[in-house]
């Protein structure tokens, strides 16, 4: 009797396939029934793409048996963000602004998926237009933490990560500004990558802050998170940072043996009452594991990323920077949302301006104007060089910091997030408290690294924990090699939420 | 820097967005608590420091000059909210 399919990882669904003992049809029908078991209790899709899913997947059993070479994720379910243009699918960023939205072409990505034979299942729900860490800013509905429904799944890729938490998709693709992919997936309890800037191509994704923005992905696995970025890291000129080095093997990278690294602990984030204590002790135990390994640890200092803790209150240089620079970013992306090419436009009647002004007052949730406002602020005429341009100069500090750290180290060894999930509607009200959360993501967006979130726990309340893992430029070979050998020595990654019975 | 409701209104009209009396009110609220918190950048000592405003390396890319294939009008126009003779169609602009 074959395991069932939600048991199996994105590369031996692919084996099971390639050696002919699956049809694509019957891993396609099959991850739908669990699919449409749970998305009411998790809430984690926006459009559900079966009838294209299933069209996909006779089509990869006839090429197969033609004896057609097949690509990297043959056979294989994916599931997509909404910010990622799919060609005839809605793309809405979960905003009512692009309610509607059905893209004319794809996304670099997405052209990806379908050269490498994977098969696209559905866009899953996002805070929105990535704005948020706890995908309750989607205009369209709520995701549940599949590891306890009255929480929150993290965010922005909150419904990649409950999709691959819940096994109703094998792989997801995020996106991750200042920690969108990898907070999620911390609390969550799955593997999610933020590739260094400019590994993968952003042609097709919906743009937020162009200078942090990154695509990538979500797994179970270290081995499947390698699969799907070599999948969709080669290069692209329709997005001008995207890099022309060559991709590496990443899952050949997966057995590069880690013994005699150096991580480096920065003293700034590991202080008293900047981590709950269930946190701490998983990251603690994570290290101890890693040591016996063979990875040596060594304290460093990253100063202009530190946690203040201030009665009982946190504050960062780091968010505050983001918060200037993502918004004032996001400001000037977000201004071709004007009702006139597509998306949401206002039914009143009035002059040009009235129509952009009602369009957008109408169609933007209040996350996203909350946004725009604080960035057009910081850029107007008498702030730009107290908000926008000091924060340029404090991301140059930041990214000075790390710079230091490797001449000593080989990876930077830290938290994902200060708490495990918090409750649905905890910081709903608090938009300070929301930005908190991603305190301990935020410097790898701005020094433009990459950066790993990694299973290492739960706490007593049965909630994912997570550790990070950052390294340098074009370095996701060490991080993907670091979390393998993690996951090969602990079993953190194949405990499942209990989700059956609704 | 107290951010006043004036100001609110000012910078909705630059973001062209039409907010409501109670939003203006909660923004205003809300931005000051945010620009506080973003005060701690001042506590930085950031003279000489060059702004980081890319990490990707700053170099140009090239292309052929070849012409590429643009989308096909109605395909461009598909997703208009008004369109009228081949066109997408706006309120009057000039009166």
């Amino acid at each position: 009797m074959a395991k069932p399919l939600e048991e199996l990882t994105a590369t031996a669904i692919r084996d099971a396939f390639l050696r002919r003992e699956r049809s694509a049809r019957s891993i396609v029908e099959e991850q739908f029934a669990i699919l449409k078991e749970r998305e009411v209790a998790v809430g984690a899709f926006l459009t559900v793409m079966q009838e294209e899913a299933l069209a996909r997947a006779d089509a990869l059993d006839r090429k197969l048996a033609d004896g057609a070479q097949m690509g990297k994720l043959a056979g294989i379910p994916v599931a997509v963000k909404d910010n990622i243009c799919t060609r005839g699918v809605a793309t809405t960023c979960a905003s009512r602004i692009l309610e509607g939205y059905v893209p004319p072409y794809d996304a670099h990505v997405v052209e990806r998926l379908i050269e490498e034979d994977a098969v696209i299942i559905g866009k899953t729900n996002m805070d929105e237009f990535a704005m948020g860490s706890s995908t309750e800013n989607s205009a369209f509905k709520l995701t549940r933490n599949p590891w306890d429904r009255e929480r929150i799944p993290g965010g922005s890729s909150g419904g990649s990560a409950a999709a691959v938490a819940a096994r109703m998709a094998p792989l997801a693709l995020g996106s991750d500004t200042g920690g969108s992919i990898r907070q999620p997936a911390g609390l969550c309890g799955v593997v999610g990558l933020k590739p260094t800037y400019g590994r993968v191509s952003r042609y097709g994704l919906v743009a937020f802050a162009s200078s942090l923005d990154q695509i990538g992905p979500l797994a179970r696995t270290a081995g499947d998170t390698a699969l799907l970025l070599e999948a969709i890291a080669p290069r692209d000129g329709r997005d001008s940072t995207c890099t022309d080095r060559e991709v590496p093997d990443y899952v050949e990278a997966l057995e590069q043996p880690i013994s005699g690294l150096t991580f480096g602990l920065p003293g700034e984030f590991f202080i008293e009452g900047g981590l709950d204590r269930e946190v701490a002790r998983a990251l603690e135990q994570a290290r101890r594991c890693y040591e016996a390994l063979g990875v040596r640890f060594r304290d460093i200092s990253l100063p202009h990323s530190r946690i203040d803790v201030e009665d009982g209150q946190l504050s960062s240089y780091a968010v505050a920077c983001y918060y200037i620079l993502c918004t004032a970013e996001a400001s000037s992306n977000l201004a071709r949302y004007d009702g006139v090419r597509y998306g949401h436009r206002s039914d009143e009647r009035g002059d040009i301006i009235e129509m952009y002004s009602r369009t957008r007052g109408e169609g933007f949730g209040e996350e996203v104007k909350r946004r725009i406002m604080l960035g057009t602020h910081a850029l107007s005429s008498g702030y730009y060089d107290a908000y926008y341009l000091r924060a340029g100069r404090v991301r140059r500090l930041i990214q000075s910091d790390f710079e230091r750290a490797w001449e000593q180290v080989d990876l930077v060894f830290a938290p994902v997030s200060p708490t495990p999930a918090f409750r649905i509607g905890e910081k709903a009200d608090d938009p300070l408290a929301m930005y908190l959360s991603d305190i301990f993501t935020i410097s790898c967006n701005l020094a433009g690294i990459c950066g790993i979130s990694v299973p290492c726990g739960f706490s007593s309340e049965g909630l994912p924990v997570a550790l990070q893992l950052m390294g340098r430029h074009w370095d996701e070979e060490r991080l993907l090699a670091a979390a393998h050998a993690y996951q090969i020595h602990t079993d953190w990654h194949k405990r499942a939420p209990a989700l059956e019975g609704g | 820097m107290p951010i006043t409701r004036e100001q609110v209104e000012y910078v909705a009209h630059l973001s062209r967005l039409k907010l409501s009396e109670e939003e203006k009110d909660r923004f205003a609220r809300q931005l000051d608590a945010i620009l506080q918190a973003v005060e701690k950048l001042n506590e930085l000592d950031t003279d000489g420091v060059e702004p980081l405003v890319h990490v990707a390396p700053r170099r140009n890319v090239f292309r052929e000059d070849a012409a590429g294939e643009s989308l096909p009008r109605e395909e461009a126009l598909r997703n208009a909210p008004e369109q009228s003779e081949g066109c997408f169609k706006v309120p009057r602009i000039i009166e």
